[in-house]
């Protein structure tokens, strides 16, 4: 088969031909062409099954609007399901296959369904699956999910990448036709930034498929010159392949661009698509419309499609898609694709008009009064079955039928912020409604000027008004002359004769019975109508089947079709990959990583790093020999409090506070004192939130009278900087302070241990005995004449320091310490080491810090100062917050040293059954102890205070796990805090 | 003494790099000091005088101003960064405060940031692919805070064929990726 119903004309390049494969055949096409147009040419007019009954279908539309032609695009990880033949740009070398059809198109054996009609309408599985209840998820399901049909994912990984970005303009067109061609013209003269977006690969939309003159020339070419302009217009950008799939707030419209669709393969670097996020001042919506079909016994046979599809087979890409075709319209517009299919030699077999009077068609079997009231054609149209004036029937041989209801403005992007659109009598039709996006009006068909004159004159009209608007200087141009013809319709929806099915929306399988079984049932309102019976909600939207769907209820409640209202659309206009949404976020590239300081260093002594929010962090440091990170993680410890530990904690947030008034903003926002801080040492600092749960942790230094330094846990440096400014700026404006982040400006490490001092002592240049730099002292030092910070902070119970050097010396920071701490056996420990040595300290961190914890919990009661007033103090007093039964940490230890404590279990009492009721509380943190030699945890206990040395049982029913365990006091290791101070 | 100690780039390397895509070319900047420079409350007359005594500009919102020692942009009310030579103010804080005395709160910014110039021709292709500031209507000298990829970043046009760009510095490498992929995607 060899383009067999390839006619002339169009506009495809005959020079160069492509080479496809549909199902496993080899066919050509021509560069111009459609997967779809192409199949057609090739006489392939079956091209898939239907979602519910696997009906045989074959494409309705030539646009995006198309319900049937979904199909499997390219093979491998790149196939891509449910692509739209109608729309997929033909390339060398494109494999399609079709899909939802089992084993083959032509002969699928889940066409079963379609003989089971009559049990599977409207509601069936809302009636059917009823019971018993626990067989929804497990059987009915499933089994529903294999039937239904869609295309299938491949599962493999998309090679591709995505792109986004961001388009500022002053107008936005939605559409290249002729009321968006000459929008843009009149726009792009008078100097306006103009973006003109079309999701075509062609831009000058139906003027593309029409042979009407517009200035004396043919529409195509008129169009093609107008782009040509554009294009060479500085302040135009044209965007073909590019669809407007949603209207957001302030005049931002989202756009997918398919920038590589087209191609087999991207270039190098290239996108395959690219989501552009459009700023626009004005924006005209000239988006055309879309031919609704009348419904009809066996209307959804392949063969069967609009009359302007059609139209826009023969004239634009020169396919007739028939050898011999008939018409049905109830209007003017489908007597025009007859005129055009005749005058490029096609055999037009008849015209059945369903209207009466007025001229017949010259040249042509006009049969007026007349309606179609079936179909014959297993897999393809072979005839149809005419109710003629008279009453007699007639079957009319046709291998293709064009059907024509009327046009449907498409407005769709102008339902986006819920605006209902109008009905209009005259064209038979909704227009756009009052209540749109603002700063959007619409032009051409999509505003219900349906004839070119009216598209060129309503195009000219709203630019000039957007721009009068935005303050451009414009004046109406001379129009060219067009076509303007009248709509004369007179509205058919679907033809009452015959007891079998006829189809709305033939994506979703929803025929007229459907709509009367609604009715029949009373679910007669739009929004129950589209959930019942599933009108609409296929992926096209219901582009071709809505308002057939709402005029049929209305005739059938006997309501107007404004009275019956419609659904609202909503974003996107097409569907948009989840590819093109995601971007560039994915695999590696899903978020940055921020790197510490010692990182390089780290990465070089084989560290393993786990990531903490965005950044790396060691989270152990392997050495020779140990084969498990348990045994890395105990020798970090034991090192640590043998000798020295050293730690990268530049991650903890750092802001700089300064102002006259900063003491005083301090005592605000923390619930203990600062303003008495002295200058050169440090406090531990608890935050609240307003209602008096925990907030945030950490030390803060006084580096000056008017000059803190304040430290934050690392999960919430960036909430913590944030709630800050909110402090400074809305509850207390009037105070002198000001914040900066210094987080990422200082290399900070703790040094921990009890050589922490004399390792320290060798590298910095001032003297730091205990005398001369107490526990909890902070000041500026330096190192080898290099300026610095020290802070006497500990975390893990040890004698500990922070040293802070600039950033960019972080990495020769860390060669040092190690260097100096050679002599010491000085080790590098992690995250891991770092929690074990917190837990064994007593010290609460992200497990306990859990956001539903007060002060009183965490056994910090008495650092919430009564003195003063700060954020939370008046809500921590809550009697329900101190209640003695409350939520007290303790430690947990198990009665059998030898045991495992499960993170995340529950305690119970021994002896009580175990069940909500008996829940004692939970364990926030266990690790295993070196020092200790067996597992610890904290956790909240009620009244756990008062269980000091109770034994109680650990449960947890996900690891199944129930362990006899100690409850004991929270601080493991050093008690008396002798070693920190030493 | 401070010279004995070797430092590293953003990037993790001993001198900046500079990478060349199409027409594009991004240059790591290690040679700029940095620090903020905020108004205390009641002192905006006496604050403006010290920074005009000490030729310190202090530019409008969203904006840069160049200086002959220091230069500085806009980053948010009563606050600006100050942008001095390393080599002559790598404590920069030690310049400035004995200038502004109690009329300002300043703090180093130098390693909080990693500094990328990139030039050429189109880059309004390039970072509508990053950002959302229309860099093709805003005048040369613009400065904000915007975001690419993830990261917030400071953006300032110096002129249509030079953008500076201030990104975290422990995301240097992140940056730059974004940077680099993107170049490469549109040339």
């Amino acid at each position: 088969m060899s383009q067999s119903n390839r006619i002339s004309g169009g506009q495809i390049d005959r020079k160069t031909s492509l080479q496809f494969t549909f199902d496993g055949r080899s066919y050509v096409g021509h560069a111009g062409d459609t997967l779809a147009s192409a199949l057609l040419a090739n006489g392939v007019r079956l091209m898939g099954r239907s979602f519910k009954y696997h009906r045989p279908r074959g494409p309705l539309s030539s646009g995006s609007e198309e319900p049937n032609a979904l199909v499997h695009l390219r093979t491998g990880a790149r196939q891509e399901p449910n692509t739209r033949a109608t729309v997929a740009e033909l390339f060398d070398g494109l494999h399609a296959t079709s899909q939802n059809a089992w084993p083959s198109l032509k002969f699928d054996a889940m066409s079963i369904n379609d003989k089971l009609n009559s049990f599977l309408t409207a509601g069936f599985y809302y009636k059917t699956f009823m019971w018993p209840a626990a067989f929804w998820e497990k059987v009915y399901e499933p089994i529903i999910r294999r039937a239904a049909g869609l295309g299938a994912l491949t599962k493999d990984e998309d090679p591709d990448e995505y792109d986004k970005g961001f388009i500022h303009c002053d107008l936005l067109i939605i559409g290249a036709g002729p009321a968006g061609l000459m929008a843009a013209l009149m726009a792009g003269r008078a100097g306006a930034r103009v973006v003109l977006a079309d999701e075509d690969f062609r831009m000058g939309g139906r003027l593309n498929a029409e042979t009407f003159e517009v200035g004396g020339v043919a529409g195509a070419d008129w169009a093609s010159a107008v782009v040509a302009e554009l294009a060479a217009t500085p302040n135009v950008r044209l965007m073909n392949r590019t669809t407007i799939v949603g209207a957001f707030d302030h005049g931002i419209y989202s756009a997918v661009e398919r920038v590589s669709d087209h191609l087999s393969v991207p270039a190098a670097g290239k996108p395959r698509q690219t989501l552009w996020r459009i700023y626009s001042k004005r924006a005209i919506l000239a988006g055309g419309a879309t031919e609704r079909p009348i419904a009809f016994e066996n209307n959804d046979r392949p063969g069967v499609m609009l009359a302007g599809a059609l139209r826009a087979y023969a004239n634009r890409w020169g396919v007739a898609v028939g050898d011999r075709v008939a018409m049905f319209t109830n209007n003017d517009d489908g007597l025009r694709t007859a005129r055009d299919l005749l005058a490029k030699g096609v055999d037009v077999a008849a015209v059945i008009d369903s209207r009466q009077g007025g001229d017949l068609l010259p040249g042509i079997r006009h049969l007026q009064g007349a309606q179609v009231i079936d179909s014959s054609g297993r897999l393809g149209l072979k005839s149809v079955t005419v109710r003629l004036a008279d009453g007699k029937t007639e079957t009319i041989s046709c291998t293709a039928l064009g059907v024509s209801g009327g046009w449907n403005p498409n407005v769709n992007i102008t339902s986006h912020h819920r605006s209902r659109p109008e009905w209009r009598d005259d064209i038979a039709a909704f227009v756009p409604g009052t209540g749109g996006p603002a700063g959007l009006s619409s032009a051409g068909a999509a505003s219900g000027a349906m004839s070119t004159h009216g598209a060129l004159a309503t195009g000219q009209a709203q630019a000039l008004a957007a721009l009068a608007d935005l303050g451009f200087a414009a004046k109406a141009d001379e129009l060219p002359r067009a076509e303007d013809t009248p709509i004369v319709i007179s509205p058919l929806w679907f033809v009452h004769e015959g007891k079998g099915r006829a189809w709305i929306d033939q994506q979703n399988d929803v025929t007229v019975k459907d709509v009367k079984l609604a009715h029949q049932e009373n679910f007669i309102a739009v929004e129950h109508l589209k959930r019942y019976t599933t009108l609409g909600m296929a992926t096209d939207q219901g582009k071709t089947g809505n308002v057939l769907g709402i005029a049929i209820m209305a005739e059938l409640t006997g309501q107007s079709i404004p009275a019956t209202g419609t659904t609202i659309y909503r974003p996107p206009y097409t569907p948009v990959a989840m590819g093109a949404l995601a971007g560039r976020s994915r695999g590696k590239d899903f978020k940055p990583f921020r790197l510490t300081p010692s990182h390089q260093w780290a990465a070089e002594q084989g560290a393993i790093f786990v990531e903490v929010g965005n950044w790396l962090r060691t989270q152990w440091v392997p050495k020779a020999g140990e084969t498990t990170w348990r045994q890395s993680v105990d020798r970090e410890v034991l090192a640590t409090r043998r000798s020295i530990g050293i730690c990268d904690v530049t991650t903890l947030g750092k802001i700089d506070i300064q102002g006259t008034d900063a003491g005083a903003f301090l005592d605000k926002v923390y619930a203990n004192t600062f303003s008495t801080l002295a200058v050169g040492k440090c406090r531990y600092g608890l935050m609240l939130r307003e209602d008096g749960i925990v907030f945030d942790d950490g030390t803060t230094a006084r580096m000056g009278t008017h000059e803190f330094v304040m430290t934050t846990t690392t999960a919430n440096a960036v909430t913590v900087f944030r709630h800050l400014e909110y402090c400074r700026q809305v509850l207390w404006p009037d105070m002198d302070v000001q914040i900066i982040s210094t987080t990422e400006a200082w290399a900070q490490f703790s040094v921990a241990g009890p050589n922490a001092r004399s390792l320290l002592q060798k590298i910095v240049d001032q003297d730091i005995s205990d005398a001369a730099f107490p526990y909890m002292g902070a000041g500026n030092i330096t190192i080898g004449g290099l300026r610095g910070r020290l802070f006497r902070i500990s975390f893990s119970g040890e004698l500990a320091y922070e040293i802070a050097v600039p950033t960019r010396y972080g990495d020769a920071m860390i060669r040092k310490l190690m260097a100096a701490g050679a002599e010491f056996d000085a080790i590098v420990y992690g995250t891991e080491a770092l929690g074990v040595m917190r837990i064994e300290k007593g010290h609460v961190a992200g497990g306990e810090l859990n956001g539903q914890s007060t002060a009183l919990n965490m056994g910090l009661g008495k650092m919430v100062s009564k003195k003063k007033d700060s954020i939370g103090m008046v809500l921590s007093q809550r009697e329900g917050m101190n209640r003695d039964e409350g939520y007290r940490l303790v430690g947990v230890r198990p009665v059998d040293p030898t045991g495992s404590i499960s993170a995340g279990s529950h305690f119970m009492e021994i002896g009580a059954p175990v069940d909500l009721a008996s829940d004692g509380g939970w364990l926030t943190s266990k690790v295993y102890s070196p020092h200790l030699g067996c597992d610890i945890a904290l956790g909240y206990l009620k009244a756990g205070d008062q269980k000091i040395g109770r034994k109680m049982r650990a449960v947890n029913f996900l690891t199944k796990t129930d362990t006899l365990v100690e409850i004991v006091s929270p601080h493991f290791f050093d008690p008396q805090g002798e070693r920190l101070r030493g | 003494m401070a010279n004995a100690w070797k430092s590293l780039t953003a990037l993790g390397q001993d001198t900046a790099q500079v990478v060349a895509i199409g027409p594009y070319q991004i240059s790591e900047r290690f040679d700029v000091a940095l620090a903020s420079l905020a108004v205390r409350r009641g002192q905006n007359a006496a604050f403006a005088m010290a920074a005009q005594t000490a030729g310190v500009p202090l530019p409008p919102a969203s904006s840069f101003a160049a200086g002959e020692v220091f230069s500085a942009f806009w980053v948010t009310p009563e606050m600006w960064f100050i942008e001095a030579d390393f080599a002559s103010h790598q404590d920069i804080t030690a310049h400035l405060k004995p200038l502004f005395g109690d009329t300002a709160s300043i703090t180093e910014q130098t390693d909080a940031w990693v500094r990328f110039d990139v030039a050429g021709t189109g880059l309004a292709a390039l970072f509508e692919r990053l950002t959302n500031i229309d860099l093709v209507s805003l005048p040369d000298g613009f400065a904000s805070r915007t975001v690419i990829e993830h990261l917030g970043v400071y953006l300032i046009k110096r002129s249509a064929t030079e953008v500076v760009l201030y990104g975290p510095r422990s995301s240097a490498l992140g940056l730059l990726h974004a940077l680099q992929v993107t170049a490469k995607s549109i040339i």
